[in-house]
């Protein structure tokens, strides 16, 4: 569907091969064509702008070197780039110096949540951990059933005091959630909330009572990797209203390029930890920069070469 | 919203301008990305308002406005028929079958259409064709009690199209309205799931033609969702689009470039969780918002 970057970058180049320096109007040329990739990507277009002013910068000072031509070279540099933001920072989960850990999920609606707690949940049972799923989303029918059914197939214990489908308090099932952990030696809580859009200001606010109730060592922001500009919007809104300390990028079984990465990572600052890869739990894996910088512009082979080279 | 400020913002400072600089263009093209209408689209739209604002000679802020909101409709002006094809067919209920990727809408989409056409008189019963999700066909049977339609379910991991196929066989038997089959959501580049899909469609029309097949796209979707449409459309003939969340920040402008490829109409938007958040889809409404106003 969409031309790679070392596609629409071999062009410009063809005719400097090894002649030393790229003269401004090749980076202006190259930087345009780096524009392009990334927005068909859906990364966010002030993203865009502020990355390509980095690669422009970095671009000016290379030397075209002799084993790779000046198009590998960009991509390199872009690769390079993009590795870096996206990976700066990995980190594992935090987890609490007194048990239980809490760890609240938070996002848009349909972005994976209730199947990343189940998934978290038997990743970290898995581990000999002991967690606890809440059946804190009150609010979208049979949210409740939902992570019940999770919480039997990963074998994990769900805390789930009220029916659901609009009836019951969130906060106050999280807020207690804390003491059942306790008392049955659980030591990781996993808080499943309603999906919420940033710009729904009473949601925002149970998001944060929710937070305030239980201090939760991890606040995950989950978003779908199919998602566009509004990246940018949602990640601020979630950013400023519930905080983030992590994110989780989900679907990326899907063939979106998932410039969404980009974007949430410069605009929470927050690393992303995980990727949900599919509907099943075990569809889940750590994050790993390398591989989602060379989905983004659909440069695999490319990074195979320039490796070798 | 937010992101409509900065569109509205965006379109002020270039419409306060009193000449067309290079910047002031790449400002246009800024908003119409900004809104996911994506790059070639974008670049279309550009090209014609630039022509015309030549040949027209457009000084005024107000005129261009109106160009480009006038280019905008005209981008998504289709000649399909939008309004929903569910009217009874002698003895056989119209079929509607609901289908996307996952968690675009698609049950909530079933809940919300049943609300409309029960408002109007019709008996209406939903199939619950998602045997796979967990809990997805007690999530369609709370939708059918709340507008307070019949349900026909399967066992948990049954094959979604025999619970397809008694779902229409109940609703002739039953003589109701209109059947709507909701489906398990499913990634456009899963073979084996859009096979299954082919398959679901495939089976029900052994009662007859399907009358209407929606796609359910998010508003929140960038540029995947024209591989979604360009694939879904393939699989099971998509005749009509459904656009939600858009009571969110996202302006969902990726439908410009899947009307246009596809020339799949969009009928219905999604404005909420509730069920009376549906609305037909408006072309005006929508250029005026994707402008930010
Ligand atoms: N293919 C794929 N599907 C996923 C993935 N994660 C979740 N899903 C599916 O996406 C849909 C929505 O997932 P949920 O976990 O219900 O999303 P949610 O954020 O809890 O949704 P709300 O509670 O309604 O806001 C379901 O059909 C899931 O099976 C993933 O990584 N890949
Ligand atoms: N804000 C908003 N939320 C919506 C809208 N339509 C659906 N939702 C929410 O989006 C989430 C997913 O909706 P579902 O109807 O379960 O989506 P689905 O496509 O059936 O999901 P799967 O069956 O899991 O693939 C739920 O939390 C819904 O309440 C809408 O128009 N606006
Ligand atoms: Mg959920
Ligand atoms: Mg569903």
């Amino acid at each position: 569907m969409f031309d790679s970057l070392s596609e629409r970058l071999s062009g410009i180049f063809d005719s400097l091969r090894g002649k030393g320096r790229l003269s401004d109007a090749d980076i202006d040329a190259t930087a345009r064509q780096i524009r392009m990739a990334l927005l068909e990507a859906d990364v966010a277009l002030p993203v865009v702008k502020a990355f390509i002013h980095r690669v422009k910068e970095r671009c000016r000072g290379v030397e075209v070197s002799k084993a790779l031509n000046p198009a590998q070279q960009v991509v390199k540099i872009v690769n390079e780039e993009l590795v870096a933001i996206l990976g700066g920072e990995t980190r594992r989960l935090e987890f609490a110096k007194q048990p239980p850990t809490v760890i609240m999920l938070a996002g848009l609606q349909g972005a994976g949540k209730t199947t990343l707690a189940g998934k978290l949940a038997k990743w970290l049972r898995d581990q000999n951990h002991q967690p606890l799923l809440v059946a804190a989303d009150l609010q979208r029918p049979n949210a409740v059933q939902q992570l019940q059914v999770l919480g039997e197939r990963a074998g994990v214990e769900v805390y789930a005091p009220e029916p659901g489908s609009g009836v019951g308090d969130p906060v106050q099932v999280a807020r207690e959630s804390l003491a059942h952990a306790t008392r049955h030696a659980r030591d990781i809580v996993i808080i499943d909330t309603a999906g919420r859009l940033g710009i729904d200001e009473e949601m925002m606010a149970q998001a944060r009572a929710i937070r305030d109730a239980t201090e939760p060592d991890e606040t995950l922001f989950v978003i779908d990797a199919m998602i566009g500009q509004d990246a940018v919007a949602t990640a601020e809104a979630f950013r400023d209203g519930v905080g983030i300390t992590g994110v989780v990028l989900s679907k990326l079984d899907g063939d979106a390029r998932g410039g969404a990465a980009l974007s949430v990572r410069e605009v929470t600052g927050q690393p992303i930890m995980f990727a949900s890869v599919g509907e099943k739990l075990e569809d889940f894996d750590v994050f790993h920069p390398e591989r989602m910088a060379s989905r983004i512009l659909g440069m695999g082979d490319v990074l195979t070469l320039i490796e070798q080279a | 919203s937010r992101s409509q400020n900065v569109l509205g913002r965006g379109l002020l400072t270039l419409l306060s301008r009193d000449h067309l600089d290079e910047d002031a263009w790449e400002e246009v093209e800024e908003l119409l990305i900004s809104a996911d209408v994506g790059l070639e689209p974008t670049g279309r739209i550009v090209e014609r308002l630039r022509e015309r604002t030549r040949v027209l000679g457009t000084r005024t802020p107000e005129q261009l406005r109106v160009l480009l909101s006038e280019e905008l409709t005209e981008a998504l002006s289709v000649d399909a028929e939008r309004s929903l094809n569910v009217r009874r067919d002698g003895d056989r209920p119209s079929v509607v079958l609901v289908v996307g990727v996952n968690g675009a809408g698609k049950t909530t989409t079933c809940g919300k259409i049943a609300r409309v056409l029960i408002a109007d008189g019709n008996r209406v019963l939903l199939g619950a064709a998602d045997t796979f999700r967990a809990a997805a066909a007690d999530q369609l049977e709370t939708w059918a009690q709340r507008v307070g339609s019949e349900v026909v379910r399967g066992p948990e991991g049954a094959d979604p199209a025999s619970v397809a196929f008694d779902s229409v066989k109940r609703g002739i038997e039953a003589g109701v309205d209109a059947v709507l089959v909701d489906t398990a959501g499913r990634l456009q580049n899963k073979a084996g799931l859009m096979d299954e899909l082919g398959k679901v469609k495939r089976v029900i029309e052994k009662h007859g033609p399907v009358d209407e097949t929606l796609l359910v796209l998010d508003a929140t979707t960038g540029q995947n969702g024209l591989e979604q449409a360009r694939v879904f459309t393939e699989v099971c003939d998509v005749t009509g689009v459904v656009l939600t969340k858009l009571d969110g920040t996202a302006k969902g402008g990726i439908v410009i470039a899947v009307q246009r490829r596809l020339n799949v109409p969009v009928k219905l938007i999604g404005l909420g969780e509730g069920p009376d958040d549906l609305a037909p889809f408006d072309v005006t409404q929508f250029v005026d918002a994707l402008l930010g106003d």
